[in-house]
């Protein structure tokens, strides 16, 4: 699985900081990114389509399912 | 404020402050979703209420026709007093100004600094907590769920925590009483006659708070201006109490009321981190306004400059074309986009700060309180209008 966060549409909600803080980063100003290309190891994967369903503003991106 | 004229029918003359809907807006936004998502009234000038996930959302981000020039829900009181030329900043202004500004404000808001509040926040719902705990009953809201936030944010500002009262005062001058205009002129002169008290003293000596920082802060290489730094503070003051403390109050109210609920999360204590975010959908406190920028058509209703807007967030919460079973609360609820800190720019700065504290003071309580309902007889009271939440939720245990 790869993601990204989409950086225009990221408002720093930080729901998946919250929900996967081992493949999500998030800045001083709240925006958030994607650890190790965005690559997600398998074991993730469950945890980050929380994510993906939890973000407010739509922000995060599959890329490659 | 009984004496408003009741309501005879929401789609074209709702009233925000009528007591019934202060006390049950649900059945009022289920009935305007389905009928009329977007309501108008002419009650405190030409005012259009959205109701749904989806209008909610589009005008929280279009900011273009929707400016933040104005965000009251209840008209400021216009008088000779005028020490906020820019307003509150970031949350009352448009781009470029709100986005500098949001810029200085959000790194005092991060995970990391709101991590380093948490233990303060705990200990402080211990003390509040040893201070009933042997008399077995409490007031939920203003015994504790009130008293909690507005020590974190003296704490920011670099204020001092025994003037808490006062500041809560002064806040709930502005919010809850917005309507009554010797309190709302009394809450904003008191904030910002404070705030005008402090800052010289921190700009000779600065103490590293919110307040000394900003006042030592350039932007495009000069001094931020005192108006501004004056805004940034009272906002911070504004809102960072009321709301907090409102969703820290309904969502023990909903604890008080629905044992099940309680004993679940006492159970399973790993639910909590779920359970904070369905209480921020089902009990999200605030409402936020916007002033039409340009002559507009929304959804078919004929917006006019100078309208205001008012973004429901807390209907849009209980959306049910957002949410599965919209109406009930579900403590394990795994998707949850709800909207309670806003959507788009303005999301709330504060965010991370809120969550912490509603997070660590449900804890604490059901740590220490695991079982408690409503005192037999007792009235639970509500405030509404820009900020939704219990005034009083009186408990036994």
């Amino acid at each position: 699985m790869k993601i990204r966060v989409n950086e225009e549409k990221c408002q720093g909600h930080a729901r998946c900081y919250a929900l996967a803080p081992e493949v999500f980063d998030v800045d001083d100003y709240g925006q958030s990114s994607v650890k190790n290309d965005g690559w997600v190891p398998d074991a993730l994967e469950n945890k980050v389509r929380l994510a993906v369903e939890n973000c407010p503003e739509y922000a995060i991106e599959v890329l490659e399912p | 404020m009984g004496q408003l004229k009741p309501v005879e029918d929401w789609t074209t003359d709702f009233e925000v402050l009528d007591d019934g809907y202060i006390h049950d807006p649900f059945t009022v936004w289920d009935k305007l979703r389905d009928t009329c998502p977007v309501a108008h009234t002419n009650r405190r000038g030409s005012t259009w209420l959205l109701t749904t996930y989806e209008d909610v959302t589009a005008a929280a981000h279009d900011i273009a026709t929707f400016s933040s020039l104005d965000i009251g829900v209840i008209p400021a009181v216009e008088d000779e007093f005028e020490p906020l030329p820019y307003g509150l900043p970031p949350i009352g202004a448009d781009p470029p100004l709100h986005t500098w500004t949001r810029r200085l404000l959000l790194p005092w808001f991060s995970h990391k600094r709101v991590d380093g509040y948490e233990e303060m926040t705990r200990d402080l719902c211990n003390k509040l907590i040893d201070g009933f705990i042997a008399e077995g009953h409490a007031d939920a809201a203003a015994g504790y769920a009130q008293q909690i936030p507005v020590r974190v944010i003296a704490k920011i500002l670099g204020v001092p925590e025994e003037l808490s009262d006062t500041f809560t005062g002064w806040v709930r001058d502005v919010l809850e009483f917005a309507d009554v205009e010797e309190r709302a002129i009394r809450g904003r002169d008191g904030i910002l006659g404070f705030l005008l008290e402090q800052m010289p003293l921190r700009k000779e000596d600065p103490r590293g708070d919110l307040i000394s920082e900003l006042l030592h802060t350039e932007h495009d290489g000069e001094k931020v201006e005192d108006s501004v730094v004056l805004g940034i503070a009272a906002l911070v003051l504004i809102a960072g109490i009321d709301t907090t403390w409102s969703a820290i109050g309904s969502s023990l109210w909903h604890l008080a009321t629905n044992p099940d609920d309680t004993a679940r999360l006492v159970l399973e204590p790993e639910l909590m981190d779920s359970a904070v975010e369905e209480f921020l959908r089902a009990y999200s406190p605030v409402t936020m306004a916007r002033v039409v920028a340009e002559n507009t058509d929304f959804k078919g209703c004929p917006m006019a400059k100078g309208d205001k807007v008012l973004m429901n967030f807390p209907s849009a919460n209980r959306d049910p074309a957002a949410f599965d079973r919209a109406d009930e609360v579900v403590l394990d609820r795994e998707h949850n986009r709800h909207v309670a800190f806003g959507s788009g720019i303005h999301r709330c700065a504060g965010s991370n700060l809120a969550r912490m504290e509603l997070k660590v003071a449900l804890e604490e309580w059901l740590r220490r309180i695991p079982e408690f309902h409503v005192a037999e007889g007792a009235e639970v009271t509500w405030a509404g209008g820009q900020v939704r939440g219990p005034r009083s939720v009186p408990v036994v245990f």
